[in-house]
């Protein structure tokens, strides 16, 4: 069993001055697995994930209350938001190239930092754009437009872009659900390969996504966190009788 | 049932008539000024030529020597140094609109600018005159001398006595006519920014102003070329406004602080003046220049968004 890499004490969050959108959470989420976020539309699932990354910052009127414990303190009380951004990357359900070619998207994150050696940077473009299985297809072309690449390599840029930066965490919200088929089963080998170096949390709507690939399975309802446990568990024999009920489509 | 359908053919055939005529009169208008402007033009191009006409910097109604250099110069410096000022002051606008502005400010800041827009431009010529030009020879003309009179060549642009009625004044008062057009447009176009994008930008670690320079900028480009070049033909055409401040003088200036004449405000000024053929058809070649220059600008900015699109 693997020691857990977060832990989220009693986690509240509201938007928009009093919607109370993530209510009382407490989970640990396991280093290198992957944890799915499972539940209806609207129960907060992508919500809570944005509070990882400090997301809600961005828009006025958000509070956070409780603790997510990561590296020795509480996230929701730092200050150095960009820094912690870089440690925990974000994968949107569109791909989201920048408006620059494919070796400057994979590149971004590492300027930020201060990189600037090109032999240094050409090295950690190639080693992301590998550890996203996206190397072959694209290695002869770097110097072109992302908007040149299909939708599913696109998506695996955007991944390659995020571990460039040597994350910790992945965040994905619903991936593959703007993709075909034959790139979902492409995007879903990665991320079971990268959890050898990273902690992945993914939140789908498609439960045989998460049936597939993640180790833990969460399951929230209305803002609550129903259950949480290994996913053959979830998926075989769920304690919740809500959590069967959504497993076997009776709702949501 | 026969004869309804008949009846809808016939409406709808009249229809696509109607809106092709209609869409037909705006080629038609467009190409008669071009002809008209051509044939009025023809006595002074057959007399100058094209190349002698536009390099000559002669204006001689007595003689009857024209050319177009004088006023072409006034028109591409005013015109350039406008957007020069413009342009970086309507990206800060946009930028603050869209990205730092507080909710409720916005409002207030918009309906700002777009009242800017609004007023006139002799509005903008009489304040120019009376206000504006008297605050430029009393403290901004003389401080910019004592700034940078002593440094060499750029020293040269601030010589002459400032009389407010010149090209820097000139300059700023159509870049403040066009900052509103430049403006709203980026605005609405750093508005279509994917919030995905902006956001990926963020969570890998970027700060607001890293997103705005990589990633709003970029994706805005064709929004920002498309509002420089409509602010380029307005500041290119704009009479009124100019005529108040710029002097009408038919020479090419080396310093700021000179008055020049451009093409607009010749025309406006010296039709009245015009007491030969030769003189006339001079002022309606200028006219045709112009016009050929919008075309130009147009055509340029058409072929650039066109080609950006298919990237």
């Amino acid at each position: 069993m693997s020691d857990p890499i977060m832990t989220i004490n009693n986690l509240n969050f509201y938007y928009q001055g009093d919607v109370h959108a993530v209510k009382n959470m407490s989970l640990e989420i396991r280093r290198n697995q992957i944890t799915a976020l499972i539940g209806p539309s609207g129960c907060g699932k992508t919500t809570f994930l944005r509070c990882f990354n400090r997301m809600h910052d961005l828009y006025p009127g958000h509070r956070y209350e409780g603790e997510i414990r990561y590296e020795g303190g509480n996230l929701l009380e730092r200050k150095d938001i960009t820094e912690l951004r870089s440690r925990i990357g974000m994968v949107f359900q569109k791909p989201t190239p920048f408006p620059m070619s494919i070796f400057d998207n994979v590149a971004y994150g590492l300027k930020l930092k201060g990189i600037k050696n090109r032999a240094e940077l050409t090295d950690r473009v190639e080693q992301a754009l590998k550890q996203a299985a996206l190397w072959e297809e694209s290695k002869d072309r770097l110097k072109q437009s992302a908007n040149s690449l299909s939708g599913g390599q696109q998506q695996r840029l955007v991944i390659a872009r995020a571990l460039a930066a040597e994350p910790d965490i992945l965040l994905f919200d619903e991936p593959t659900s703007a993709l075909d088929p034959v790139s979902t089963s492409k995007i879903e080998e990665l991320m079971v390969q990268l959890k050898q170096d990273i902690t992945l949390l993914i939140v789908t709507h498609n439960m045989q996504q998460a049936a597939r690939i993640s180790d833990r399975t969460a399951f929230m309802y209305m803002g609550e966190l129903i259950e949480i446990d290994d996913t053959e568990t979830m998926f075989t024999n769920p304690k919740q009788k809500l959590t069967e009920e959504y497993i076997t489509g009776r709702f949501g | 049932m026969a004869s309804t359908i008949k009846r809808e053919q016939t409406l709808d055939k009249l229809f696509s008539t109607i809106t092709f005529s209609a869409a037909f009169l705006v080629l038609a208008i467009i190409v008669s000024i071009f002809a008209s402007l051509f044939k009025e033009s023809l006595t002074a191009i057959e007399t100058f030529g094209f190349f002698g006409f536009i390099s000559s910097t002669a204006w001689d109604p007595v003689r009857e020597v024209f050319g177009a250099a004088t006023t072409l110069y006034g028109t591409l410096v005013t015109t350039l140094l406008a957007l020069a000022m413009a342009i970086p002051v309507s990206l800060g606008i946009a930028i603050f609109l869209t990205e730092l502005c507080p909710k409720f400010l916005k409002p207030i800041f918009s309906t700002a600018i777009e009242l800017l827009a609004a007023i006139p431009s002799i509005i903008y010529g009489m304040w120019g005159l009376f206000t504006f030009a008297p605050l430029m020879v009393e403290y901004v003309e003389p401080l910019l001398q004592d700034l940078f009179g002593p440094i060499p060549i750029i020293g040269q642009l601030f010589t002459g006595v400032p009389l407010g009625i010149d090209i820097l004044t000139t300059s700023i008062i159509l870049s403040i006519m066009i900052t509103p057009f430049i403006a709203s447009i980026v605005r609405d176009t750093f508005n279509l920014t994917p919030v995905q994008l902006k956001e990926s930008a963020y969570g890998i670690g970027a700060t607001r102003w890293e997103v705005i320079k990589d990633v709003i900028i970029p994706y805005s480009k064709a929004g920002i070329f498309g509002s420089v070049i409509i602010a380029m033909g307005r500041a290119l055409g704009e009479t009124m406004a100019v005529a108040f401040v710029l002097g009408n003088k038919h020479a090419i200036a080396t310093s700021l602080f000179d008055a020049s004449a451009t093409i607009t405000v010749t025309l406006a000024n010296e039709f009245t003046e015009a007491d030969s053929d030769l003189y006339l058809s001079a002022l309606f070649y200028l006219a045709l220049i112009l016009l050929g220059m919008n075309f130009l600008l147009l055509a340029i900015a058409k072929t650039f968004l066109a080609r950006k699109k298919k990237v």
